[in-house]
């Protein structure tokens, strides 16, 4: 699976699409970790996002670590429906 | 909002798969279809196909975790009696020690421990159940409807 991404001065803006489950989950990483490692802001545009379960809501756990350590930032812009109703639930664990 | 069902038909169905990651997309297919012919509501459709899709994740992250590679399948069950639905997945992986299913502390986030936490925030029950052979773990959820 691939995902666009653009980039805007010092932010990169990944457009997810389709469904976020473990199977897609590491070629999620794979496209996020390196815009991080270099150091760049990370927006993730999760408007296509059709279903997203505890493995996307840990690439995101995962980024924002990784950000942290890089001085840099992981932002979510533009949420599906499922998206924000499974963040609310992960919420009340994390 | 409720999640109050009218009236269910009776049903039972059951699909097996193999056990890969790639599998969870077919079980989250099935649960849907299923759950359209019980024409639940589509914010209760979404939460069921969540804790089912969690549940087999669990199973190819857990019960597989040393068999990546493996040919067996899993069997996922879905029944509806009297409104109350009964989720049931049969697996031949490495037996479950129930003490050790719990969620994981808030530093150590990984989605075996949220997906158990998805699991318990939707169902009504999580049981494993013993003795089903030929099968070593017996996971059955269940909700009210």
């Amino acid at each position: 699976m691939k995902f666009k991404v653009s980039e805007e001065n010092n932010v990169s803006t990944v457009f997810l699409n389709g469904e976020i489950d473990m199977d897609i989950a590491d070629n999620v990483r794979d496209v996020i970790f390196p815009l991080i490692d270099a150091g760049k802001e990370v927006h993730l545009n999760l408007k296509d996002v059709q279903y997203m379960d505890s493995s996307g809501i840990s690439v995101i756990v995962e980024s924002n670590q990784r950000a942290k350590q890089k001085n840099t930032k992981v932002e979510l812009k533009e949420l599906s429906q499922p998206v924000e109703k499974v963040l609310a639930m992960a919420k009340k664990f994390l | 909002m409720s999640n109050q069902q009218s009236d269910l038909i009776n049903i039972s169905e059951k699909k097996d798969f193999l056990v890969r990651s790639s599998s969870l997309k077919d079980v989250r297919t099935f649960s849907r279809e299923v759950f359209e012919k019980l024409e639940l509501n589509q914010e209760l459709k979404d939460e069921l196909v969540l804790a089912i899709a969690e549940a087999a994740q669990n199973i190819v992250k857990h019960a597989y975790k040393d068999f990546p590679e493996t040919d067996d399948r899993m069997v996922v069950q879905i029944s509806c009696n009297n409104n109350k639905l009964e989720i049931a997945f049969f697996d031949n992986g490495k037996p479950v020690e129930k003490e050790k299913i719990k969620h994981r502390a808030i530093d150590d986030i990984k989605p075996g421990g949220l997906g158990t936490f998805f699991i318990q925030e939707i169902m009504d029950s999580i049981v494993f159940k013993e003795g089903n052979k030929p099968w070593i773990n017996n996971l059955v959820l269940t909700k009210k409807l």
